[in-house]
């Protein structure tokens, strides 16, 4: 169970990118974590992952407090972030270093072979597209079996077909160890194709504005009717978001153009 | 598999595009210089010129061989080429060192770097009065002039490449909890590569220059000495027969430095080009 217990993060600049934030996630619960840009959701995953330290508050894993990079955590950056010296193989195994070689290659064959690369294993990285690099990355992430996995938009600067192909590859992961999954995404679609419970954020601070429940059962269609009554809950419930607090009805022009 | 395998020929082309071949392409750039010399000597050799003060490619030949067969030439080159070793390995070591203490230390980087870019300002030749009078006319004032000429571009290109590295890589070392030393050996290390060996190249021409430079100014044996005693006995072709011998043994220098480091870069998607 991962506990986020008040979270505030303030920057050097006084610039305040999240206010008493509280979640907290099931083993092996998805949880699609949307919002404009400028709710903190990156600097959330940040701190997650130990990457830098909140102002105040305080985040568990299975009672375990968190403030430095966590064996149990893994994460997946908006951008694949391989090492290009490295072949994919030993780019996907980069986090079991300790393990004997053996069962490292074991391991990293197998993720490969789920996430459809295992003839790409020994090309190098500049060799992949940029959805096959993604998936490397995903992979290195999985291998490393997480008990918490955190996803930074990692599927946003693709296209539609090859997010949709990502998707299929990250459940397919995922379905082997169960690990749980924070996804940040801006995409609604993505939230309602992967997740359990979608919450949305609020910027400026960013904080927790409504949780959606979306019990759908796998695999998911994006158009049957259940997805598309999700869908429409969670872009009323963002769009809600993205206006200033007091304000009832007034419409601002660019308020729905903040959220792609 | 049939599709398999057709992908995998498709992809196959490219990485044998990658290695330049010295042949075919490199040829054309033959062509000008060669025609350049018959030309000089069929010039030469209808009397339409003397070619004393321009030796025709024949004579300088000659030349070559004669002193190649005496044994002369290789001690010259021998001598050149030990100073040469000897200031590289000092400089660029030197260079290498610093470069990685102020890359990596904010600190020694605002402590040294100043200084270092002053004494950057003066021309390495300038200091060859000062290194006569410390180190002597021998061996020593020589090798550290060109430790001098090496150790700068080393000393940039090592402290620019690890100020350079993505802090975005090193953020995938510390996510998986990697040492100070694992990072640095996993991660710094490989990223700074390329930009060092090319900071080496640089020093190594350098090196060179400067060899010429110190022989120049007074050597009993070098290649550079063999310029001046052409210069003083009136011998261009002996003159020139020197300067190819430089030119042969800095690319092949150049050449055994590439062959010995390129395949540490051969995963850079731009290796082909810079090295």
């Amino acid at each position: 169970m991962l506990i986020l217990d008040r979270l505030s993060k303030t920057y050097a600049d006084g610039t305040r990118a999240l206010a008493d934030l509280s979640l907290e996630v099931r083993a092996g619960e998805i949880v699609a974590l949307i919002g404009g840009s400028g709710c903190g959701k990156t600097t959330l995953l940040r701190l997650i992952a130990g990457l830098d330290r909140a102002s105040a508050g305080r985040i568990s894993l299975d009672g375990e407090g968190i403030a430095a990079p966590h064996p149990g955590v893994g994460i997946v950056f908006q951008e694949p972030r391989l090492l290009p010296w490295l072949s994919v193989a030993d780019n996907a195994g980069f986090g079991l270093a300790d393990l004997p070689k053996a069962e490292r290659r074991a391991r990293v064959a197998h993720a490969l072979e789920r996430v459809g690369l295992a003839e790409h294993a020994g090309r190098w990285p500049r060799d992949l597209s940029g959805g096959q690099q993604q998936r490397v990355a995903i992979t290195r992430a999985f291998v490393a079996a997480p008990k918490v996995l955190l996803l930074d938009e990692p599927f946003s600067a693709l296209d539609a077909l090859t997010r949709a192909g990502l998707h299929r590859h990250l459940l397919a992961l995922w379905e082997e160890s169960r690990p749980t999954v924070l996804l940040v995404t801006h995409d609604v679609a993505e939230a309602v194709a992967l997740a359990d419970r979608a919450v949305v954020l609020r910027p400026k601070p960013g904080r927790i504005d409504d949780t959606i429940p979306l019990p759908l059962s796998r695999p998911r269609q994006p158009s049957s009717p259940g997805s598309e009554a999700a869908a429409r809950t969670i872009l009323a419930s963002l769009d809600r978001s993205l206006r200033p607090e007091g304000e009832t009805d007034r419409t601002r022009p660019d308020a729905s153009a903040m959220w792609w | 598999m049939r599709s398999v395998e057709a992908g995998s020929l498709a992809l196959a082309p490219a990485p044998a595009r990658a290695p330049r071949l010295p042949g075919g392409r490199g040829l054309i750039g033959l062509v000008l210089p060669l025609a350049l010399a018959l030309a000089w000597e069929a010039a030469v050799r209808a009397g339409l010129a003397q070619g004393r003060l321009v030796p025709p490619p024949s004579r300088v030949l000659a030349t070559l061989w004669g002193l190649s067969a005496s044994g002369e030439l290789w001690t010259h080159v021998l001598a050149s080429l030990s100073r040469v070793a000897a200031g590289f390995g000092f400089g660029a070591v030197a260079g290498i060192a610093v470069g990685a203490l102020t890359g990596t230390l904010p600190l020694a980087r605002r402590l040294v770097d100043p200084s270092l870019q002053a004494l950057r300002a003066i021309p390495s030749i300038a200091w060859v009065p000062l290194f006569i009078l410390w180190f002597g006319i021998f061996e020593a004032s020589k090798i550290t002039l060109i430790a001098v000429g090496v150790f700068f571009p080393v000393y940039l290109g090592v402290a620019g490449a690890i100020a350079g590295v993505d802090r975005k890589l090193v953020e995938v070392g510390r996510v998986f909890r990697l040492s100070r030393l694992a990072l640095a050996r996993r991660i710094l290390l490989p990223a700074v590569l390329p930009a060092t060996l090319v900071a080496l190249r640089t020093g190594l021409g350098l090196g060179f220059m400067f060899v010429a430079a110190a022989e120049l100014l007074g050597a009993s044996e070098g290649l550079g000495y063999l310029l001046l005693d052409g210069q003083q006995l009136g011998k261009p072709d002996q003159i020139v027969a020197a300067i190819l011998a430089f030119a042969i043994l800095g690319k092949l220098c150049d050449a055994v430095l590439v062959g010995l480091s390129s395949p540490l870069a051969r995963w850079q998607d731009t290796a082909r080009d810079t090295l």
